[in-house]
């Protein structure tokens, strides 16, 4: 065991399955000889060679369609888009080519590729270092959306997306990274070391996808959250003091909906939070799901708490950024209806 | 027997780039090999993109190293212009630093210096008219001071500040001000270059006489949109200039990431059938000969024109870069074509138009300028301590507010 932050397991994990497996490669827009500008890639290249952990040209579309190549071949490759406001060049490219590569050639060629990228706001990166475009992918068919909250999970999950056989878009909540934010902005950030989930074992082990984990237990309101917003809701129900039970989703597709649909049926009330605009977002489709596994036992309207829908502004990070009052609000509102 | 050429007969292996040198090891900047200064040949401005190709593999340079003038592309610019450029550049890297410390004492979130690039944008500034359209990456500030922006403007965008003409909504350093041919500056790498080629083409559909200029990246032109803009420019003769500033670096990675080794960036202009031309861009005459040949070329329905700017990144790619993890530290200082502002001091200098003495009071007047712009715009307020009502942060999504939008702001209590 060792005592990490996010960003030393996600690098604990690229370690690990490029010692374990040949066929894992890593490229990105600065990750080589630098480490990435998050440094999740830091002294990979080193240790492990030029050709395993390598810069790219700064092409999405060109890396997500090299990656996809390389799939077909054989490899497992671990590509990085610098921030996920920067997908889009290549989105086409997993939207229409990843995602679909195994249904429409019935198996014959498989995109088994995962794609990183630090997601989410709270760093005043305004409108292009800080949006949270989950659901853009949730919605395609043929990909799995990954987003860890911890760094046991980070690196667990990390592995079994290398590991899955399917193309997995792996989304990491890049305010977690070095400490554990709860939305409480003008406190100190809590370093990971103080947080269990910072025990990481140094060798191999996995998270599987498609299970949700409770990071808090509770009899009143069911929360359901991911990423930097387990935490936020984690901070809420204390603040609110109220007994919510809090759901780590960590895999948005497949989801993993018994853990969901108990835990409502046991409190009987569900708010759902993202960071990202509410509109469309992923929040709606877990809204959908509880509405039709629980509906007889749900005792009030599900809530959503999500950002608002405008592009991220710069000046105004905290009242964009839907913190532990936001939340603690609707748990409130939840409770009373 | 096996035919040696057939497969096997050597195992594949994978090249990845590598920079000749890297922190540790002394700078190697030996495959920079400048021509002299006057020696490349400057085509007429009907010249034929074929018959162009080699300027793609020269290089435009016009001040020597005596700081004389000297060949074709001498551009014979007035000392009038000449201090003018002078004072731009000057201005430019004293508002750099200011900003640069501000963001280092926490009165703002990001920074980006310029440094040892002011003559591209400063020369193109005012190589072109006041209304010819620019869109450009984070690093051409100065046009805006060459075109008169107010410095306190910017420092508002900087702070996000109440009086921020973007209201808040964009990183610090991503100005937009239309009135002054300066297209809103996006985060997201060379989506400027096929937008100005639009914007050239409805300039042409208009029968207008304004041309866009366009800057872009080394690192950046890896994207397709610069692929795009090239094609387009191509296929519609677009009034376009299209710059690549090819600093050697995009962040930690050097420009043979991006195709760099292989070929020169101004040879991309080959494939496309558009005329190339690669300068010296820290010889501030050879870029304005540049830019008037390009802008001649694209103001006479003759098209478009790619120009690579042959420069130096001297400073980190942002505040949030530390360079000598990636790079020699002294590899800035050995750049073999030395710095804009020194040589066209010197070049002032030597024809009789400037001084030392002149030179130290022009740098104290612009460290004056930006001071005093300083304290107006700390005045209104650093980031954070004053900005645009919170309601404006749900204006602008869309001309007339829906009603979901309306919701979220009372939600809010705004
Ligand atoms: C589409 C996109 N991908 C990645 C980035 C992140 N990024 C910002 S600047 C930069 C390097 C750009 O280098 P270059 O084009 O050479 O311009 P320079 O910074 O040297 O002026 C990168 C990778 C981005 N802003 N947009
Ligand atoms: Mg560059």
């Amino acid at each position: 065991m060792a005592t990490m932050t996010m960003i030393q397991a996600l690098n604990n994990a690229m370690d690990t399955m490029l010692a374990k497996d040949p066929d894992v490669l890593i490229f990105g827009e600065d990750v080589g000889y630098f480490g990435g500008v998050f440094r999740a890639t830091d002294g990979l290249q080193k240790k492990h060679g030029i050709t395993r952990c390598f810069d790219a040209p700064i092409a999405e579309s060109g890396i997500v369609a090299a990656a996809i190549g390389m799939a077909a071949y054989g490899l497992r490759p671990v590509i990085e888009i610098q921030f996920a406001d920067y997908i889009y060049p290549g989105y086409d490219q997993i939207v229409s080519e990843a995602a679909r590569l195994r249904y429409r050639s019935a198996g014959d060629f498989t995109a088994p590729l995962t794609l990183r990228s630090p997601y989410g706001g709270g760093i005043f990166g305004g409108q292009t270092h800080s949006q949270s475009p989950e659901a853009l992918f949730t919605h395609v068919a043929g990909l799995k959306t990954v987003i860890p909250s911890n760094p046991y999970d980070a690196k667990g999950l990390l592995i079994s997306a290398i590991e899955d056989d399917d193309p997995v878009i792996f989304f990491e909540p890049k305010r977690l990274y070095s400490g554990r934010f709860d939305g409480w902005h003008e406190k100190p950030v809590e370093t990971w070391s103080a947080h269990p989930a910072s025990d990481v074992p140094e060798g191999y082990y996995n998270v599987p996808l498609g299970k949700a984990a409770i990071a808090r237990e509770g009899q009143a309101v069911t929360v359901l959250a991911y990423g930097t917003m387990v935490h936020v809701a984690l901070a809420a129900a204390e603040f609110a003091k109220i007994d919510a039970e809090v759901i780590d989703l960590r895999t948005l597709v497949p989801l993993d909906i018994e853990t969901i649909v108990a835990s409502v049926n046991k409190t009987g009330r569900c708010v759902v939070v993202h960071e990202a605009t509410r509109t469309s977002g992923f929040g709606a489709e877990l809204s959908a799901l509880v509405q039709e596994h629980c509906f007889w036992k749900l005792e009030a309207p599900i809530e959503r708490v999500a950002g608002w829908d405008t592009p991220y502004p710069h000046a105004f990070e905290w009242e964009y950024f839907p913190g532990p009052k936001r939340v603690a609000a609707a748990l409130t509102r939840t409770l009373e209806a | 027997m096996k035919n040696p050429l057939m497969k096997n007969a050597t195992s594949l292996s994978l090249r990845i780039p590598t920079p000749k040198a890297r922190p540790g090891d002394p700078a190697d900047l030996s495959h920079v090999n400048p021509p002299p200064a006057g020696e490349t040949p400057r085509p007429d401005v009907s010249a034929s993109a074929h018959d162009m190709r080699d300027m793609a593999f020269k290089l435009v340079r016009v001040l020597n190293d005596a700081g004389e003038a000297v060949g074709p592309w001498n551009p014979a610019l007035d000392a009038q212009t000449l201090r003018r450029g002078l004072r731009v550049m000057l201005l430019t890297r004293a508002f750099d630093d200011r900003m640069y410390r501000m963001q280092r004492q926490g009165k703002t979130s990001f920074y980006m210096k310029s440094t040892g690039e002011e003559a591209i944008p400063t020369a193109a500034a005012l190589a072109l008219e006041k209304d010819d359209m620019c869109f450009t990456s984070y690093r051409q500030q100065a046009i805006l001071f060459a075109r008169d922006y107010p410095l306190v403007t910017m420092m508002n965008q900087i702070y996000s500040n109440a009086a921020d003409p973007n209201r808040g909504r964009q990183m610090p350093v991503h100005y937009s001000a239309k009135q002054y041919g300066f297209f809103s500056i996006s985060g997201n790498l060379a989506t400027q270059v096929p937008q100005a080629v639009g914007w050239a083409m409805a300039s042409a559909y208009k029968k207008d006489n304004r041309i866009a200029c366009t800057f872009v990246g080394d690192g950046a032109t890896a994207e397709g949109d610069f692929h795009q803009a090239m094609t387009f420019a191509s296929v519609y003769h677009a009034p376009v200039i299209i710059n690549v500033v090819n600093n050697q670096w995009a962040i930690s990675s050097f420009q043979g990431i991006a195709g760099g080794d292989e070929t020169t960036f101004a040879a991309r202009a080959i494939g496309y059938g558009v005329p190339p031309l690669r300068v010296d861009g820290n010889d501030f005459l050879a870029v304005y000969g540049a830019i008037a040949w390009a802008a001649e070329r694209a103001r006479t329905n003759m098209g478009p024109t790619l120009i690579e700017h042959y420069t130096y990144r001297v400073e980190g790619h942002s505040t949030s870069d530390d360079p000598t993890r990636y790079r020699p530290a002294e590899e800035p200082r050995r750049w073999p074509l030395g710095d804009p502002v020194e040589r066209l001091k010197q070049h002032l200098i030597v024809i009789g138009e400037w001084s030392d003495a002149r030179h130290k009071a022009l740098e104290k007047e612009v460290a004056e300028e930006v001071k005093t712009a300083a304290k107006e715009a700390e005045a209104i307020g650093t980031l954070g301590q004053s900005r645009p009502s919170v309601k404006e942060m749900f204006e602008d999504v869309y001309k007339e507010q829906p009603w979901h939008l309306r919701r979220q702001r009372q939600e809010l209590g705004t």
